[in-house]
C-alpha cells in the first residue's frame, strides 16, 4: 500500500533538482478546457505536453488550462506563447501532435504550420 | 462525454469559474442499492436563485461567449440514460453541490474513466485550490486531500512532475482497492 510518507523521499530528491532549475520565464502552453474541449479530448493532450516536456527536461515551460477559446468545431485547441509573447494557435489537437509541437516548436523554435488555425480552414 | 472522469473534469471547471478555493469530490458505489453516486461540492460564488430552477436546461448559462451551457445538461443526460438523476443545491456566496447518480448495472452507464488523471490535471492547473477526493463502497473509504500532500511537501510545489506522478499512482491504486470489486471495468 502506498502512503503519504513516500512523499518525503520525493521531497528530498526534488529539492536538490529545484535549486538547479531555471526560473519560469520560458514558453507557455495553454490548453482550452471548456466542455467542448474536454469532450473532444483536451485532457490527454494536456497530459502529453506535460510528459513530453518532462522527458526533455524542459522545466521552464509552463502548461496551464483556460476555458473557452472560441471555436468549438476545432477543439481541442492549444495556444503556444513564446518568450517574446508571440502566440500560435494549434487546432484539432491530439497527443501525437503535442509530441511533435514540443520537439519542433518548443525545443527548436519552428512553428508546426500544418497544425495551426489558418491551415485547418483551407 | 466518453466517461465519468471527463464529466468530473468539466463540472469542476464550473467550480473554478465560480472562484471556489476548495472543491470536494465524493464517489460512492453501493453494490446492494446498485447505485454509483458522484458528488461535487465547492465554496464558490453559488448560483443565483432565478437561474437555479432552470439550471439543467442548456439555455441556462452565464457565459459570455455563447448562449448555451452544455456541462450540466450533458451530465444530466448521462445520468438519466443510466437510470439515475441529477440534483443541484446552491446558495449565493456560499457554494454549490451537484449530485449525479447512476445505476451501476445499467447497460448505458458510462465507465468511470481515469479519475486519477482528472485529479492530477486539475491540481496541476489550479495548484492554489484545495482538492479533496473521497472514494467509498459500503465498507471502506479512501480519502485524498491536497492539503495533506502540501503539508508533507513543505517548500516543494505540488506541481512538480514527480509529485503529480506519485499522486496519480496513489489515487489509482486506492480506487482499484475500493471500487475494483464493484465496478468490474476497473479490473478489466
Ligand atoms: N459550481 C458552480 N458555481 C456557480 N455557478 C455555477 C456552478 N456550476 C454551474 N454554474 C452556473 O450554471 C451555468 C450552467 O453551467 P453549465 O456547466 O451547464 O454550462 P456553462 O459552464 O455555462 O457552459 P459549458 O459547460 O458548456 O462550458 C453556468 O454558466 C454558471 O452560471
Ligand atoms: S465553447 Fe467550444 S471553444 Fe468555446
Ligand atoms: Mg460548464
Amino acid at each position: 500500500m502506498k502512503s503519504l510518507a513516500e512523499l518525503e523521499e520525493i521531497r528530498k530528491k526534488t529539492l536538490e533538482q529545484i535549486s538547479l532549475r531555471k526560473s519560469n520565464d520560458g514558453m507557455r502552453v495553454i490548453v482550452g478546457m471548456a466542455t467542448c474541449g474536454i469532450a473532444a479530448g483536451a485532457r490527454p493532450v494536456m497530459t502529453a505536453f506535460v510528459e513530453e516536456l518532462n522527458k526533455r527536461n524542459m522545466t521552464d515551460v509552463t502548461v496551464t488550462m483556460t476555458g473557452c477559446i472560441g471555436v468549438c468545431r476545432l477543439e481541442p485547441i492549444v495556444e503556444v506563447i513564446d518568450k517574446d509573447g508571440n502566440k500560435t494557435t494549434y487546432v484539432k489537437m491530439t497527443p501525437e501532435k503535442a509530441v511533435r509541437i514540443v520537439a519542433e516548436h518548443i525545443v527548436n523554435g519552428r512553428v508546426c504550420a500544418d497544425y495551426t488555425i489558418g491551415e485547418a480552414d483551407k | 462525454m466518453k466517461d465519468l472522469s471527463l464529466h468530473l473534469m468539466d463540472i469542476v471547471q464550473n467550480s473554478i469559474s465560480a472562484k471556489a478555493d476548495k472543491v470536494c469530490v465524493f464517489l460512492t458505489a453501493d453494490n446492494e442499492a446498485d447505485l454509483l453516486t458522484m458528488i461535487i461540492t465547492d465554496n464558490g460564488e453559488g448560483i443565483e436563485e432565478h437561474l437555479l430552477k432552470d439550471i439543467t436546461s442548456p439555455f441556462t448559462t452565464t457565459r459570455k461567449t455563447r448562449k448555451v451551457g452544455m456541462g450540466i445538461s450533458l451530465l444530466m443526460a448521462s445520468s438519466n440514460m443510466a437510470g439515475g438523476d441529477l440534483k443541484i443545491y446552491s446558495k449565493r456566496f456560499e457554494g454549490t453541490t451537484l449530485e449525479a447518480s447512476f445505476k451501476i448495472s445499467h447497460i448505458d452507464r458510462l465507465p468511470l474513466g481515469d479519475i486519477a488523471e482528472t485529479m492530477v490535471t486539475l491540481i496541476m492547473s489550479s495548484p492554489d485550490i484545495e482538492f479533496e477526493l473521497s472514494v467509498s463502497n459500503k465498507k471502506d473509504c479512501f480519502k485524498f486531500t491536497t492539503m495533506e500532500v502540501k503539508e508533507q511537501l513543505k517548500e516543494v510545489p505540488i506541481t512538480q512532475f514527480e509529485v503529480l506522478s506519485w499522486i496519480r499512482d496513489y489515487i489509482n491504486s486506492e480506487i482499484k482497492i475500493i471500487l475494483g470489486g464493484v465496478l468490474n471495468e476497473i479490473l478489466g
